[in-house]
C-alpha cells in the first residue's frame, strides 16, 4: 500500500534540535477515515502539519477536520472554489484568525513539532516565523526602507539595517527598481512593485514559511509573472504556501496542490492532495477533476 | 452589407428627458454655491460688525490691563490669562485620556454587552447640555473634593464636558485606518501595541487633531458651566497655579455686554470677541499644521 510507505518515511524533523513528534502524532496524521486514497502525503521533511483541525466562526463551521502536511522548501498551492475555506486555512497557519471575534478552533497545527494553537503559544512569535503576504498589496504609508525594516525593528533587530534592507529587496527582486528611491513612499510604487515590497518586508523577519493569499489577484500578467518567478527563486530558502484562484498559476508555481471544497455542512475540507503534476494530469476524485477541467467553480 | 443609419437620424444632443435632467444638474451647482455663500456671508458680516465696533479698542494695553469701572481703561488681562490657564489644563487632561479611551475601545476592548453600553453612552454624553456639567462640577469638584472655584476644578469640568466629543472623533479617526495596515503589521510579528503605535496612531492623527480642535474650541468658548463653577466676573489678579481662582474671556465679554449702555463697554466686548477669535484661529492653525504633517506620504 502506498499509504503505508508514506507513513514510515514522513515527518522527518526539519532540524535535529526540533522536538520530534510522538508516535501517536505521526500515526494520527495519516489514514484518518475520511481520507480515502485521494491524499498523497509528500514523502519529505514537513514544515507545517494540520491535524484534525476544525474552525468555527461563531456557530458556523468554516473548516472541518483538516489533516494535511506541507513539505518544507516547496511551494504548495491551495485551490478550490470561493468560500471553501482556503484563506481561512491559510490564516490559521500564523494565527491571523485570532483577530476575528468569535473564532474557535479544534485540533492542532504543528510547526517544528509544536502546536501553534496551544495555550502558551504567543501568536506574535508564530507570525514572526511564519510570514504572510496578502491579496491586495498593503505597504505601510511609509518609505520603502521603513516598510522593509519595520518587522525586524519591532522584533528587536540589532544589526545593520541598511544591509538588511538591501538584502531583502534583492531577494525580492526589487532592489534595482527602488535603490535610488529608498526614502520614497511605498505607496508610490506600482502594484507589482508594492507586492514585491510586501514580500521583501516579510523576508526581513527571516521567516521559515511564507503564506501568500492570492498574491497576484490584484496584479497584471507581467507583474504576476515576476511574482511567480520570485516564488520559484525563494522556495530554495523558504517554504511557500499559496492560495490561488488561478489554476494555471497553481500548475506553474507549485510542487504540491491541495484541492479544497465546501462539505455538506458548509465547512471546508481537503478533498485531494498530491504532487501538482499528479493532481492536474491524473486527478483521483471526480470533484477535483470537474473543478480542474473547469466544469464548475 | 448592413446599411448604416443616415447621419441625420442620430442626434447626440441632450433632448427631452435628458435635457431636463441636465438642466437640474447644472442648476444644482448654484444652489450649493448659494448655501456656501450664505454661511460665508453671515460669518463675514459678523466679523465686519465686530471689527467695526471693537477694532479701535484693540491695543497692547487692552491685552495687558485688568478690568476697570471705566471702559477706556479696562482690559482683558485677567480673562485672557484665565482662559489660557483653563484651556491649557483642559488640553493636558483631555487629549491623553480621550485618545487612550478611543484606542482601547477600537483596538483592545472585547466586543460584549458592557463595551457596547460604554460606546452607546459616550455618544449620549456628547449631547448633554453644558450647564449639567457645570452643576456636576460644582457639586463634585468644587464642593465634594473641595477643590474650590479653581482653575483645576474648571479644567476638570470642561474635560468631562468635551471628552465625549474627543473620544468619538478619535474613535472615528482610528476606524479610518484600513484593516489591511493592521494585518500587515501583525503578520510581521508586531504586537498589538506596536501596531497601534507605528501604524494606527500616525494614520489617525489628522482626524484626531480635527476632533481635538472642535472639542477645545467648545471648551474655550464655554461660559454657562463655568459661571456655575464660580469663575470670577471681575478679577484683578494673575493666576499663577492651577489652584488659583480665575476669570475667563467669555465671562469678561459677557460682563461687558450686560453692562449699562452708553459707557463704551460695547466696544470692549467687541474687542474681547476679536481677541477670542484670534485665539481660536491660532488653535485651528496649529491643528491644520499637525494634519498636514501627518498626512499620508
Amino acid at each position: 500500500m502506498i499509504d503505508q510507505k508514506v507513513h514510515d518515511q514522513v515527518q522527518t524533523p526539519i532540524q535535529p534540535d526540533a522536538p520530534r513528534l510522538s508516535e501517536e502524532e505521526r500515526i494520527g496524521i495519516i489514514g484518518s477515515p475520511n481520507r480515502g486514497d485521494c491524499i498523497m502525503e509528500p514523502i519529505e521533511p514537513v514544515a507545517l502539519g494540520f491535524e484534525a483541525f476544525s474552525l468555527w466562526y461563531g456557530a458556523k463551521r468554516a473548516i472541518q477536520d483538516v489533516t494535511i502536511k506541507f513539505p518544507a522548501n516547496r511551494v504548495t498551492a491551495l485551490i478550490g472554489p470561493s468560500g471553501c475555506g482556503k484563506s481561512t486555512l491559510l490564516r490559521s497557519m500564523n494565527r491571523m484568525n485570532d483577530l476575528i471575534p468569535g473564532v474557535r478552533t479544534e485540533g492542532s497545527v504543528y510547526y517544528r513539532g509544536i502546536d501553534i494553537f496551544a495555550r502558551d503559544i504567543d501568536p506574535v512569535e508564530v507570525r514572526r516565523r511564519i510570514g504572510m503576504v496578502f491579496q491586495k498589496p498593503n505597504p505601510f504609508p511609509k518609505s520603502v526602507a521603513d516598510n522593509v525594516a519595520f518587522g525586524a525593528r519591532v522584533n528587536g533587530f540589532r544589526g545593520n539595517t541598511r544591509e538588511l534592507i538591501e538584502n531583502c529587496l534583492r531577494k525580492a527582486a526589487l532592489w534595482d527598481e527602488v535603490k535610488d528611491g529608498l526614502n520614497k513612499s511605498g505607496l508610490a510604487l506600482s502594484g507589482g512593485q508594492q507586492q514585491r515590497l510586501c514580500i521583501a518586508r516579510a523576508l526581513a523577519n527571516e521567516p521559515e514559511i511564507i503564506l501568500m493569499d492570492e498574491p497576484c489577484s490584484a496584479l497584471d500578467p507581467i507583474a504576476t509573472l515576476k511574482i511567480e518567478d520570485l516564488m520559484r527563486e525563494l522556495v530554495k530558502d523558504y517554504t511557500i504556501i499559496i492560495v490561488t484562484h488561478n489554476m494555471q498559476q497553481a500548475a506553474r508555481v507549485s510542487d504540491y496542490t491541495a484541492f479544497m471544497l465546501m462539505g455538506e455542512g458548509g465547512a471546508g475540507q481537503v478533498i485531494e492532495y498530491a504532487p501538482t503534476n499528479e493532481i492536474f494530469t491524473n486527478p483521483r476524485d471526480k470533484r477535483t477533476e470537474d473543478y480542474i477541467t473547469g466544469r464548475f467553480g | 452589407m448592413a446599411a448604416a443609419a443616415p447621419a441625420s437620424l442620430v442626434s447626440l444632443r441632450a433632448s427631452g428627458q435628458l435635457a431636463r435632467r441636465q438642466f437640474i444638474s447644472r442648476l444644482s451647482r448654484y444652489v450649493f454655491l448659494g448655501a456656501t455663500l450664505l454661511a460665508i456671508g453671515v460669518l463675514a458680516f459678523l466679523v465686519f460688525d465686530i471689527v467695526k465696533q471693537g477694532g479701535g479698542r484693540l491695543s497692547w494695553d487692552f491685552l495687558t490691563t485688568y478690568p476697570s469701572r471705566f471702559a477706556e481703561r479696562a482690559g482683558v488681562r485677567a480673562g485672557l490669562l484665565g482662559t489660557i490657564w483653563v484651556v491649557g489644563t483642559t488640553i493636558v487632561l483631555t487629549i491623553p485620556v480621550g485618545i487612550g479611551t478611543a484606542i482601547w475601545i477600537e483596538e483592545f476592548a472585547p466586543r460584549n454587552r458592557l463595551t457596547q453600553l460604554v460606546r452607546l453612552n459616550i455618544a449620549n454624553l456628547a449631547g448633554v447640555p453644558s450647564i449639567i456639567y457645570g452643576i456636576l462640577g460644582l457639586a463634585f469638584f468644587v464642593r465634594f473634593t473641595e477643590l474650590g472655584s479653581t482653575i483645576l476644578a474648571a479644567a476638570l469640568t470642561l474635560s468631562l464636558m468635551i471628552l465625549p466629543i474627543m473620544i468619538i472623533t478619535a474613535q472615528e479617526a482610528v476606524r479610518q485606518v484600513p484593516p489591511s495596515i493592521r494585518d500587515g503589521s501583525l503578520a510581521l510579528g508586531a504586537t498589538r501595541l506596536q501596531t497601534v503605535w507605528h501604524h494606527v496612531l500616525p494614520g489617525a492623527v489628522p482626524g484626531m487633531a480635527t476632533g481635538a480642535i472642535l472639542a477645545i474650541s467648545r471648551a474655550a468658548g464655554e461660559t454657562a458651566a463655568l459661571i456655575m463653577i464660580g469663575a470670577a466676573a471681575f478679577a484683578a489678579f494673575d493666576p499663577t497655579s492651577i489652584n488659583d481662582k480665575f476669570s475667563l474671556l467669555p465671562i469678561q465679554i459677557y460682563g461687558w455686554i450686560i453692562a449699562p449702555r452708553g459707557q463704551g463697554f460695547e466696544a470692549n466686548a467687541a474687542a474681547g470677541i476679536i481677541v477670542m477669535m484670534m485665539g481660536i484661529l491660532t488653535l485651528n492653525l496649529t491643528a491644520a499644521i499637525i494634519r498636514e504633517r501627518f498626512r499620508r506620504p
